[in-house]
Protein backbone atom coordinates (compact mmCIF):
# COMPACT_ATOMS: atom_id res chain seq x y z
CA UNK A 1 0.00 0.00 0.00
CA UNK A 2 2.58 2.32 1.05
CA UNK A 3 4.81 0.86 -1.96
CA UNK A 4 2.12 2.44 -4.23
CA UNK A 5 1.05 5.18 -2.40
CA UNK A 6 5.45 6.28 -3.07
CA UNK A 7 5.21 5.04 -6.65
CA UNK A 8 2.15 7.23 -7.22
CA UNK A 9 3.43 10.17 -5.85
CA UNK A 10 7.26 9.87 -7.90
CA UNK A 11 4.95 9.30 -11.20
CA UNK A 12 2.61 12.37 -10.22
CA UNK A 13 5.38 14.25 -9.82
CA UNK A 14 7.64 13.09 -12.74
CA UNK A 15 4.68 13.95 -15.35
CA UNK A 16 3.92 17.51 -13.33
CA UNK A 17 7.42 17.95 -14.00
CA UNK A 18 7.15 17.07 -17.65
CA UNK A 19 4.21 19.21 -18.35
CA UNK A 20 5.58 22.25 -16.54
CA UNK A 21 9.18 22.00 -18.62
CA UNK A 22 6.73 21.99 -22.20
CA UNK A 23 4.53 24.83 -20.77
CA UNK A 24 7.51 26.84 -19.89
CA UNK A 25 9.35 25.91 -23.04
CA UNK A 26 6.16 26.91 -25.46
CA UNK A 27 5.90 30.43 -23.19
CA UNK A 28 9.30 31.28 -23.88
CA UNK A 29 9.51 30.10 -27.43
CA UNK A 30 6.56 32.20 -27.78
CA UNK A 31 7.46 36.17 -27.97
CA UNK A 32 10.03 35.27 -31.04
CA UNK A 33 6.85 33.95 -33.18
CA UNK A 34 4.00 36.70 -33.76
CA UNK A 35 1.81 37.34 -32.96
CA UNK A 36 3.72 39.01 -29.52
CA UNK A 37 1.25 40.73 -27.29
CA UNK A 38 2.85 43.71 -26.46
CA UNK A 39 -0.14 45.77 -25.00
CA UNK A 40 -0.51 42.94 -22.42
CA UNK A 41 3.10 43.33 -21.78
CA UNK A 42 2.89 47.16 -21.05
CA UNK A 43 -0.25 46.25 -19.10
CA UNK A 44 1.28 43.42 -17.08
CA UNK A 45 4.31 45.43 -16.41
CA UNK A 46 2.60 48.43 -14.97
CA UNK A 47 0.08 45.74 -12.72
CA UNK A 48 3.76 43.67 -11.65
CA UNK A 49 6.05 46.28 -11.63
CA UNK A 50 4.29 49.62 -10.31
CA UNK A 51 1.80 47.81 -8.07
CA UNK A 52 4.81 46.01 -6.45
CA UNK A 53 7.08 49.39 -5.91
CA UNK A 54 5.57 50.04 -2.33
CA UNK A 55 5.84 46.59 -0.85
CA UNK A 56 9.61 46.61 -2.61
CA UNK A 57 10.56 49.75 -1.00
CA UNK A 58 9.10 49.13 2.20
CA UNK A 59 11.08 45.64 2.59
CA UNK A 60 13.81 46.92 1.37
CA UNK A 61 14.58 49.88 3.56
CA UNK A 62 13.61 47.85 6.65
CA UNK A 63 15.52 45.22 6.09
CA UNK A 64 18.57 47.40 5.10
CA UNK A 65 17.74 49.15 8.22
CA UNK A 66 17.70 45.72 10.23
CA UNK A 67 20.97 45.23 8.73
CA UNK A 68 23.20 48.13 9.96
CA UNK A 69 21.28 47.63 12.99
CA UNK A 70 22.40 43.53 14.01
CA UNK A 71 25.59 44.31 11.98
CA UNK A 72 27.18 47.34 14.09
CA UNK A 73 26.43 45.42 17.39
CA UNK A 74 28.55 42.54 16.25
CA UNK A 75 31.07 44.87 14.19
CA UNK A 76 31.92 47.21 17.00
CA UNK A 77 32.80 43.89 19.55
CA UNK A 78 35.77 43.76 17.37
CA UNK A 79 36.09 47.46 16.64
CA UNK A 80 35.03 47.19 13.24
CA UNK A 81 31.74 48.98 13.02
CA UNK A 82 33.47 51.92 10.46
CA UNK A 83 33.13 48.63 7.63
CA UNK A 84 28.50 48.14 8.30
CA UNK A 85 28.03 50.33 4.98
CA UNK A 86 30.33 47.72 3.18
CA UNK A 87 28.30 44.74 5.21
CA UNK A 88 24.94 46.13 4.15
CA UNK A 89 25.82 46.79 0.76
CA UNK A 90 27.41 43.99 -0.47
CA UNK A 91 24.80 42.00 1.59
CA UNK A 92 21.97 43.67 -0.02
CA UNK A 93 23.38 43.85 -4.06
CA UNK A 94 24.18 40.12 -3.87
CA UNK A 95 21.78 38.54 -2.04
CA UNK A 96 18.69 40.00 0.35
CA UNK A 97 17.77 42.31 -2.54
CA UNK A 98 17.26 40.14 -5.71
CA UNK A 99 15.73 36.95 -3.41
CA UNK A 100 13.52 39.32 -0.64
CA UNK A 101 11.95 41.47 -3.71
CA UNK A 102 11.73 37.83 -5.83
CA UNK A 103 9.95 36.19 -2.55
CA UNK A 104 7.94 39.26 -2.04
CA UNK A 105 6.76 40.15 -5.32
CA UNK A 106 6.09 36.30 -5.67
CA UNK A 107 3.49 36.75 -2.64
CA UNK A 108 1.97 39.12 -4.73
CA UNK A 109 1.88 38.12 -7.97
CA UNK A 110 2.50 34.75 -8.66
CA UNK A 111 -0.49 34.13 -6.35
CA UNK A 112 -2.59 36.77 -8.39
CA UNK A 113 -1.30 34.86 -11.82
CA UNK A 114 -2.91 31.63 -10.56
CA UNK A 115 -5.92 33.17 -8.37
CA UNK A 116 -7.06 35.19 -11.86
CA UNK A 117 -5.78 32.10 -14.16
CA UNK A 118 -7.74 29.58 -12.41
CA UNK A 119 -10.59 31.35 -12.39
CA UNK A 120 -11.04 31.95 -15.91
CA UNK A 121 -10.23 28.18 -16.13
CA UNK A 122 -13.30 27.49 -13.77
CA UNK A 123 -15.44 29.57 -15.33
CA UNK A 124 -14.74 28.46 -19.03
CA UNK A 125 -13.09 31.32 -19.84
CA UNK A 126 -9.75 29.51 -21.05
CA UNK A 127 -11.27 27.37 -23.00
CA UNK A 128 -13.55 30.19 -24.55
CA UNK A 129 -10.38 31.44 -25.51
CA UNK A 130 -9.16 28.65 -27.06
CA UNK A 131 -12.51 27.80 -28.83
CA UNK A 132 -12.27 31.83 -30.07
CA UNK A 133 -8.73 30.28 -31.95
CA UNK A 134 -6.27 31.91 -29.86
CA UNK A 135 -3.73 30.35 -27.36
CA UNK A 136 -3.48 31.41 -23.76
CA UNK A 137 -0.26 30.22 -23.67
CA UNK A 138 0.69 33.36 -26.62
CA UNK A 139 -1.99 35.63 -24.95
CA UNK A 140 -1.86 34.99 -21.11
CA UNK A 141 1.28 33.50 -20.07
CA UNK A 142 4.07 35.08 -22.07
CA UNK A 143 3.38 38.47 -21.68
CA UNK A 144 3.21 37.92 -17.27
CA UNK A 145 6.64 36.15 -17.68
CA UNK A 146 8.61 38.70 -19.76
CA UNK A 147 6.97 41.33 -17.79
CA UNK A 148 7.94 39.64 -14.59
CA UNK A 149 11.54 39.39 -15.55
CA UNK A 150 12.05 42.70 -17.09
CA UNK A 151 10.04 44.78 -13.73
CA UNK A 152 11.99 42.34 -11.20
CA UNK A 153 15.33 43.61 -12.52
CA UNK A 154 14.20 47.11 -11.98
CA UNK A 155 12.38 46.53 -8.56
CA UNK A 156 15.70 44.74 -7.46
CA UNK A 157 17.82 47.60 -8.08
CA UNK A 158 14.87 49.84 -6.24
CA UNK A 159 14.97 47.24 -2.97
CA UNK A 160 18.84 47.41 -3.21
CA UNK A 161 19.00 51.20 -3.02
CA UNK A 162 16.40 51.12 -0.41
CA UNK A 163 18.30 48.32 1.82
CA UNK A 164 21.50 50.73 1.41
CA UNK A 165 19.42 54.00 2.30
CA UNK A 166 17.93 52.18 5.32
CA UNK A 167 20.83 51.18 5.92
CA UNK A 168 22.56 54.55 6.31
CA UNK A 169 19.06 56.12 8.21
CA UNK A 170 19.94 53.57 11.25
CA UNK A 171 23.82 54.22 11.49
CA UNK A 172 23.12 58.08 11.30
CA UNK A 173 20.24 58.37 13.36
CA UNK A 174 20.17 55.46 15.41
CA UNK A 175 23.21 54.47 15.95
CA UNK A 176 24.87 57.41 15.94
CA UNK A 177 27.97 56.84 13.57
CA UNK A 178 29.12 59.09 10.59
CA UNK A 179 26.83 58.89 7.38
CA UNK A 180 29.83 59.85 4.55
CA UNK A 181 31.60 57.42 5.79
CA UNK A 182 28.90 54.82 5.82
CA UNK A 183 28.40 55.58 1.93
CA UNK A 184 31.86 55.80 1.30
CA UNK A 185 32.59 52.23 2.38
CA UNK A 186 29.32 51.10 0.48
CA UNK A 187 30.22 52.52 -2.22
CA UNK A 188 34.05 51.76 -2.75
CA UNK A 189 33.76 48.01 -1.87
CA UNK A 190 31.19 47.45 -4.31
CA UNK A 191 32.97 45.32 -7.22
CA UNK A 192 31.95 44.30 -10.98
CA UNK A 193 30.80 40.78 -9.85
CA UNK A 194 28.96 41.94 -6.63
CA UNK A 195 26.32 43.78 -8.90
CA UNK A 196 26.32 40.98 -11.98
CA UNK A 197 25.93 38.54 -9.07
CA UNK A 198 22.86 40.51 -7.92
CA UNK A 199 21.27 41.68 -11.60
CA UNK A 200 21.33 38.36 -12.86
CA UNK A 201 19.42 36.67 -10.04
CA UNK A 202 16.27 38.69 -10.91
CA UNK A 203 16.30 37.52 -14.26
CA UNK A 204 16.06 33.62 -13.14
CA UNK A 205 13.30 34.50 -10.21
CA UNK A 206 11.05 36.68 -12.40
CA UNK A 207 10.84 33.62 -14.60
CA UNK A 208 10.02 31.10 -11.86
CA UNK A 209 7.68 33.29 -9.77
CA UNK A 210 5.79 33.92 -13.33
CA UNK A 211 6.53 30.26 -15.05
CA UNK A 212 4.90 28.80 -11.51
CA UNK A 213 2.13 30.98 -11.23
CA UNK A 214 0.71 30.78 -14.31
CA UNK A 215 1.01 26.95 -14.20
CA UNK A 216 -0.34 25.71 -11.38
CA UNK A 217 -3.14 28.89 -12.44
CA UNK A 218 -4.00 27.09 -15.57
CA UNK A 219 -3.50 23.48 -14.16
CA UNK A 220 -6.57 24.53 -11.87
CA UNK A 221 -9.74 21.88 -11.19
CA UNK A 222 -12.02 21.61 -8.49
CA UNK A 223 -13.97 24.88 -8.60
CA UNK A 224 -13.60 28.07 -6.43
CA UNK A 225 -11.60 25.36 -3.70
CA UNK A 226 -9.56 24.73 -6.34
CA UNK A 227 -8.26 27.95 -7.58
CA UNK A 228 -7.50 28.52 -2.98
CA UNK A 229 -5.24 25.29 -4.01
CA UNK A 230 -3.58 26.29 -6.92
CA UNK A 231 -2.22 30.19 -5.21
CA UNK A 232 -0.86 28.09 -2.33
CA UNK A 233 0.95 25.83 -4.41
CA UNK A 234 1.76 28.60 -6.60
CA UNK A 235 3.37 31.05 -3.93
CA UNK A 236 4.82 28.24 -1.99
CA UNK A 237 6.92 26.17 -4.94
CA UNK A 238 7.85 30.01 -6.46
CA UNK A 239 9.01 30.90 -3.03
CA UNK A 240 11.29 27.51 -2.18
CA UNK A 241 12.14 27.19 -5.92
CA UNK A 242 13.35 31.15 -5.59
CA UNK A 243 15.47 30.19 -2.79
CA UNK A 244 16.99 27.00 -3.73
CA UNK A 245 18.17 28.58 -7.25
CA UNK A 246 19.22 31.30 -5.27
CA UNK A 247 21.62 29.12 -3.82
CA UNK A 248 22.63 27.11 -7.21
CA UNK A 249 23.08 30.77 -8.89
CA UNK A 250 25.45 32.08 -5.94
CA UNK A 251 27.67 28.92 -6.12
CA UNK A 252 28.00 28.87 -9.57
CA UNK A 253 28.47 32.58 -9.68
CA UNK A 254 31.22 32.24 -7.05
CA UNK A 255 32.82 29.90 -9.02
CA UNK A 256 32.78 31.62 -12.37
CA UNK A 257 34.12 35.39 -10.33
CA UNK A 258 36.36 33.50 -8.61
CA UNK A 259 39.48 35.26 -9.84
CA UNK A 260 37.89 38.51 -9.39
CA UNK A 261 36.36 37.88 -5.27
CA UNK B 1 -38.77 12.47 -43.93
CA UNK B 2 -38.78 9.37 -42.13
CA UNK B 3 -41.47 9.06 -39.44
CA UNK B 4 -41.69 5.66 -38.11
CA UNK B 5 -40.93 4.67 -34.83
CA UNK B 6 -37.63 4.07 -34.00
CA UNK B 7 -37.10 1.16 -31.24
CA UNK B 8 -33.37 0.19 -32.46
CA UNK B 9 -29.66 2.55 -32.48
CA UNK B 10 -29.63 4.18 -35.58
CA UNK B 11 -26.13 5.69 -36.27
CA UNK B 12 -27.44 7.65 -39.27
CA UNK B 13 -29.25 11.16 -39.11
CA UNK B 14 -32.75 11.19 -40.00
CA UNK B 15 -31.99 13.87 -42.50
CA UNK B 16 -29.38 11.98 -44.31
CA UNK B 17 -26.50 14.23 -45.82
CA UNK B 18 -25.46 13.53 -49.28
CA UNK B 19 -23.10 16.84 -49.04
CA UNK B 20 -19.82 15.40 -46.77
CA UNK B 21 -20.94 16.40 -43.14
CA UNK B 22 -19.37 19.37 -41.15
CA UNK B 23 -18.99 17.38 -37.96
CA UNK B 24 -18.57 13.60 -37.69
CA UNK B 25 -17.85 11.45 -34.53
CA UNK B 26 -16.27 7.83 -35.75
CA UNK B 27 -16.54 5.06 -33.00
CA UNK B 28 -14.74 8.27 -30.07
CA UNK B 29 -14.12 7.33 -26.48
CA UNK B 30 -13.08 8.52 -24.00
CA UNK B 31 -12.59 8.34 -20.32
CA UNK B 32 -10.78 10.44 -17.66
CA UNK B 33 -9.26 7.77 -14.92
CA UNK B 34 -12.10 5.57 -14.94
CA UNK B 35 -14.95 4.32 -16.74
CA UNK B 36 -15.39 5.93 -20.38
CA UNK B 37 -17.31 9.17 -19.99
CA UNK B 38 -17.75 8.23 -24.06
CA UNK B 39 -18.24 5.23 -25.12
CA UNK B 40 -18.08 4.31 -29.57
CA UNK B 41 -19.74 7.68 -30.13
CA UNK B 42 -20.85 7.96 -33.79
CA UNK B 43 -22.88 10.76 -35.76
CA UNK B 44 -22.61 12.99 -37.64
CA UNK B 45 -23.75 16.95 -38.20
CA UNK B 46 -24.81 17.65 -42.44
CA UNK B 47 -24.47 21.57 -43.51
CA UNK B 48 -27.91 23.36 -43.06
CA UNK B 49 -28.54 20.48 -39.58
CA UNK B 50 -29.58 21.11 -36.52
CA UNK B 51 -28.59 18.31 -34.07
CA UNK B 52 -29.79 18.41 -30.50
CA UNK B 53 -27.78 16.71 -28.29
CA UNK B 54 -29.83 15.15 -25.42
CA UNK B 55 -29.22 13.70 -22.16
CA UNK B 56 -29.49 13.81 -18.27
CA UNK B 57 -26.79 16.07 -16.36
CA UNK B 58 -23.23 14.26 -15.84
CA UNK B 59 -24.10 12.13 -18.96
CA UNK B 60 -20.59 13.40 -21.07
CA UNK B 61 -23.21 15.76 -23.47
CA UNK B 62 -20.48 18.60 -22.68
CA UNK B 63 -17.64 16.76 -22.79
CA UNK B 64 -18.78 15.44 -26.71
CA UNK B 65 -18.98 19.09 -27.13
CA UNK B 66 -15.32 19.84 -26.75
CA UNK B 67 -14.40 17.28 -28.74
CA UNK B 68 -16.30 18.45 -31.36
CA UNK B 69 -13.43 21.55 -32.08
CA UNK B 70 -10.59 20.08 -30.38
CA UNK B 71 -10.22 21.04 -26.99
CA UNK B 72 -10.30 17.70 -26.03
CA UNK B 73 -9.18 14.82 -27.63
CA UNK B 74 -10.24 11.33 -27.81
CA UNK B 75 -9.04 8.33 -26.40
CA UNK B 76 -9.82 6.08 -29.52
CA UNK B 77 -11.96 6.92 -33.09
CA UNK B 78 -11.59 10.18 -35.25
CA UNK B 79 -13.80 13.40 -34.82
CA UNK B 80 -14.11 15.07 -38.23
CA UNK B 81 -14.39 19.11 -38.69
CA UNK B 82 -14.85 20.31 -42.16
CA UNK B 83 -13.99 17.08 -43.40
CA UNK B 84 -10.65 16.92 -41.70
CA UNK B 85 -9.35 14.84 -38.40
CA UNK B 86 -8.60 16.83 -35.55
CA UNK B 87 -8.29 14.39 -32.52
CA UNK B 88 -5.13 14.50 -32.70
CA UNK B 89 -4.26 17.59 -34.63
CA UNK B 90 -1.47 19.80 -33.20
CA UNK B 91 -3.02 22.67 -30.93
CA UNK B 92 -1.49 25.70 -32.86
CA UNK B 93 -3.46 23.99 -36.54
CA UNK B 94 -6.76 23.90 -34.17
CA UNK B 95 -6.39 27.32 -33.74
CA UNK B 96 -7.38 28.26 -37.19
CA UNK B 97 -9.59 25.57 -37.68
CA UNK B 98 -11.45 26.67 -34.23
CA UNK B 99 -11.96 29.96 -36.20
CA UNK B 100 -14.47 28.41 -38.53
CA UNK B 101 -16.82 27.52 -35.48
CA UNK B 102 -18.53 29.29 -32.99
CA UNK B 103 -18.88 27.78 -29.31
CA UNK B 104 -21.57 29.42 -26.69
CA UNK B 105 -20.28 27.79 -23.36
CA UNK B 106 -22.50 26.98 -20.43
CA UNK B 107 -22.22 29.93 -18.45
CA UNK B 108 -21.34 32.41 -21.38
CA UNK B 109 -17.51 32.22 -20.46
CA UNK B 110 -17.63 36.05 -21.19
CA UNK B 111 -14.01 37.75 -20.05
CA UNK B 112 -14.86 39.40 -16.81
CA UNK B 113 -12.40 42.43 -17.62
CA UNK B 114 -13.66 43.09 -21.06
CA UNK B 115 -16.60 45.25 -21.93
CA UNK B 116 -19.07 43.32 -23.70
CA UNK B 117 -17.51 45.42 -26.71
CA UNK B 118 -14.44 43.76 -26.39
CA UNK B 119 -15.83 40.06 -25.64
CA UNK B 120 -17.97 40.04 -28.85
CA UNK B 121 -15.66 41.76 -31.09
CA UNK B 122 -12.39 39.62 -29.26
CA UNK B 123 -12.17 37.37 -32.17
CA UNK B 124 -11.59 40.52 -34.69
CA UNK B 125 -9.02 42.39 -31.97
CA UNK B 126 -7.29 39.22 -32.26
CA UNK B 127 -7.33 39.96 -36.09
CA UNK B 128 -6.14 43.43 -36.12
CA UNK B 129 -9.61 44.19 -38.15
CA UNK B 130 -10.28 48.29 -38.20
CA UNK B 131 -11.78 49.63 -35.13
CA UNK B 132 -14.80 51.21 -36.87
CA UNK B 133 -15.39 48.07 -38.44
CA UNK B 134 -15.48 45.94 -35.14
CA UNK B 135 -17.64 48.77 -33.54
CA UNK B 136 -20.62 48.41 -36.95
CA UNK B 137 -20.12 44.39 -36.88
CA UNK B 138 -20.47 44.00 -33.26
CA UNK B 139 -23.55 46.36 -32.71
CA UNK B 140 -24.74 44.31 -35.51
CA UNK B 141 -24.53 40.99 -33.95
CA UNK B 142 -25.79 42.97 -30.65
CA UNK B 143 -28.53 43.99 -32.53
CA UNK B 144 -29.24 40.61 -33.26
CA UNK B 145 -29.70 39.19 -29.71
CA UNK B 146 -31.27 42.73 -28.87
CA UNK B 147 -28.58 43.74 -26.45
CA UNK B 148 -27.17 46.92 -28.35
CA UNK B 149 -27.68 48.93 -25.27
CA UNK B 150 -24.88 46.92 -23.53
CA UNK B 151 -22.15 47.79 -25.88
CA UNK B 152 -20.09 49.22 -23.39
CA UNK B 153 -21.24 47.64 -19.82
CA UNK B 154 -19.15 44.81 -18.28
CA UNK B 155 -20.11 41.20 -17.91
CA UNK B 156 -20.61 41.55 -14.07
CA UNK B 157 -23.13 44.18 -14.72
CA UNK B 158 -25.23 41.82 -16.98
CA UNK B 159 -28.07 38.91 -16.09
CA UNK B 160 -27.20 35.39 -16.76
CA UNK B 161 -30.14 35.36 -19.44
CA UNK B 162 -28.26 38.64 -20.71
CA UNK B 163 -24.83 37.07 -20.55
CA UNK B 164 -25.75 33.74 -22.54
CA UNK B 165 -26.88 36.25 -25.59
CA UNK B 166 -23.62 38.02 -25.42
CA UNK B 167 -22.24 34.88 -25.69
CA UNK B 168 -24.77 33.98 -28.37
CA UNK B 169 -23.65 37.52 -30.27
CA UNK B 170 -19.85 36.75 -29.53
CA UNK B 171 -20.13 32.80 -31.46
CA UNK B 172 -22.05 34.36 -34.01
CA UNK B 173 -19.71 37.51 -35.43
CA UNK B 174 -17.36 35.97 -37.39
CA UNK B 175 -19.88 34.12 -38.98
CA UNK B 176 -19.16 31.06 -38.52
CA UNK B 177 -19.47 27.35 -40.27
CA UNK B 178 -20.60 25.38 -37.01
CA UNK B 179 -22.31 26.59 -34.20
CA UNK B 180 -21.48 24.46 -30.62
CA UNK B 181 -24.38 25.45 -28.28
CA UNK B 182 -23.54 24.01 -24.72
CA UNK B 183 -26.66 24.47 -22.61
CA UNK B 184 -27.50 27.67 -22.98
CA UNK B 185 -30.53 27.58 -21.28
CA UNK B 186 -28.67 25.68 -18.25
CA UNK B 187 -30.07 27.90 -15.06
CA UNK B 188 -31.76 30.02 -16.56
CA UNK B 189 -36.01 31.01 -16.04
CA UNK B 190 -38.18 29.97 -18.38
CA UNK B 191 -39.13 33.47 -20.03
CA UNK B 192 -35.46 34.12 -20.55
CA UNK B 193 -35.02 30.56 -21.56
CA UNK B 194 -37.83 31.11 -24.10
CA UNK B 195 -35.76 34.25 -25.41
CA UNK B 196 -32.53 32.31 -26.04
CA UNK B 197 -34.16 29.34 -27.78
CA UNK B 198 -35.88 31.87 -29.54
CA UNK B 199 -32.33 33.77 -30.95
CA UNK B 200 -31.32 30.08 -31.56
CA UNK B 201 -34.51 29.45 -33.77
CA UNK B 202 -33.63 32.63 -35.55
CA UNK B 203 -30.36 31.65 -35.92
CA UNK B 204 -30.88 28.80 -37.50
CA UNK B 205 -33.87 29.85 -40.06
CA UNK B 206 -31.78 33.30 -40.88
CA UNK B 207 -28.12 32.25 -41.70
CA UNK B 208 -28.38 28.29 -41.92
CA UNK B 209 -25.89 27.51 -39.66
CA UNK B 210 -25.42 24.18 -39.20
CA UNK B 211 -25.06 23.19 -35.76
CA UNK B 212 -24.92 20.98 -32.07
CA UNK B 213 -26.52 22.01 -28.68
CA UNK B 214 -26.47 20.05 -25.63
CA UNK B 215 -29.11 20.12 -23.46
CA UNK B 216 -30.99 18.50 -21.21
CA UNK B 217 -34.34 20.96 -21.12
CA UNK B 218 -36.66 18.50 -23.21
CA UNK B 219 -39.24 21.50 -23.52
CA UNK B 220 -35.89 23.68 -25.21
CA UNK B 221 -36.04 20.96 -27.62
CA UNK B 222 -39.30 20.09 -28.32
CA UNK B 223 -39.93 23.94 -29.21
CA UNK B 224 -36.85 24.35 -31.72
CA UNK B 225 -38.06 21.76 -33.46
CA UNK B 226 -42.00 22.51 -33.76
CA UNK B 227 -41.17 26.55 -33.93
CA UNK B 228 -39.86 28.44 -36.92
CA UNK B 229 -38.49 31.96 -37.05
CA UNK B 230 -40.81 34.78 -38.74
CA UNK B 231 -39.33 37.25 -40.21
CA UNK B 232 -42.10 39.66 -40.94
CA UNK B 233 -43.21 39.67 -37.04
CA UNK B 234 -39.72 39.31 -36.27
CA UNK B 235 -40.70 36.87 -33.39
CA UNK B 236 -40.90 32.77 -33.14
CA UNK B 237 -44.20 31.22 -34.49
CA UNK B 238 -45.40 27.87 -34.16
CA UNK B 239 -44.91 25.76 -37.10
CA UNK B 240 -48.54 24.26 -38.14
CA UNK B 241 -49.59 21.22 -36.52
CA UNK B 242 -48.08 18.16 -36.95
CA UNK B 243 -45.12 19.79 -38.72
CA UNK B 244 -41.88 19.96 -37.54
CA UNK B 245 -38.29 21.44 -38.75
CA UNK B 246 -36.90 19.00 -41.25
CA UNK B 247 -33.62 20.06 -40.37
CA UNK B 248 -33.56 19.83 -36.64
CA UNK B 249 -33.00 15.80 -35.02
CA UNK B 250 -31.84 14.54 -32.14
CA UNK B 251 -29.79 12.71 -30.48
CA UNK B 252 -29.04 11.04 -26.52
CA UNK B 253 -26.96 10.15 -24.46
CA UNK B 254 -27.12 7.42 -21.79
CA UNK B 255 -23.88 6.42 -19.47
CA UNK B 256 -21.63 7.77 -22.44
CA UNK B 257 -23.45 5.99 -24.76
CA UNK B 258 -25.29 7.15 -27.97
CA UNK B 259 -28.27 5.50 -27.48
CA UNK B 260 -30.70 7.76 -30.12
CA UNK B 261 -30.05 9.24 -33.45
CA UNK B 262 -33.11 10.29 -35.02
CA UNK B 263 -35.99 12.90 -35.79
CA UNK B 264 -38.37 14.40 -33.51
CA UNK B 265 -41.32 11.46 -34.21
CA UNK B 266 -38.79 8.90 -33.81
CA UNK B 267 -37.86 10.51 -30.44
CA UNK B 268 -41.53 10.11 -29.22
CA UNK B 269 -42.60 7.20 -30.50
CA UNK B 270 -38.73 5.36 -29.76
CA UNK B 271 -39.70 2.03 -27.43
CA UNK B 272 -36.48 2.42 -25.50
CA UNK B 273 -36.85 2.33 -22.04
CA UNK B 274 -34.62 4.56 -21.06
CA UNK B 275 -35.87 7.24 -24.13
CA UNK B 276 -39.65 7.06 -22.77
CA UNK B 277 -38.23 7.12 -18.89
CA UNK B 278 -36.57 10.75 -20.31
CA UNK B 279 -39.57 12.16 -22.16
CA UNK B 280 -42.15 11.09 -19.06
Amino acid sequence: MAFETIDRTAKQLVLTLQDYSVFAYRALLNLFRPPVYWSDFLVQSDIIGFGSLSIVVLSGLSTGGVLALQSAATLSAFGAAAVTGQFVSLTMIRELGPVLTGVMVSGRNASSMASELGSMVVTEQIDAMRALGVDPIRKLVTPRIFSSIAMLFFLTILADAFGIVGGGLVTVFLNHQNGTQYLNMAWEHLRFPDIVQGLIKPLFFGYILSSIGCFYGLRTTGGTQGVGRSTIQAVVTASVLIIFVDFVITRLLLNVFASWI
Amino acid sequence: MDLSPSTHLVHEPASKAEASPVLSFSHVTLAFEGPPVLDDITFSVAPDETRILLGPAGVGKSVLLKLANGLLSPDSGGVYLFGEDISHMDEELLFSMRTRTGMVFQEGALFDSLTVRDNVAYQLIQEDVDEEEIDARVREALRFVELEQTFDLFPASLSGGMRRRVAIARALIHKPDLLLYDSPTGGLDPVTSTTIIELIVKQRDVYHTPSLLVTHRLQDAFTMCTHRFDPASGRMVPLPEGQTDPHTTFLMLSEGRLIFDGSLAQLVTSQDAFVREFLS
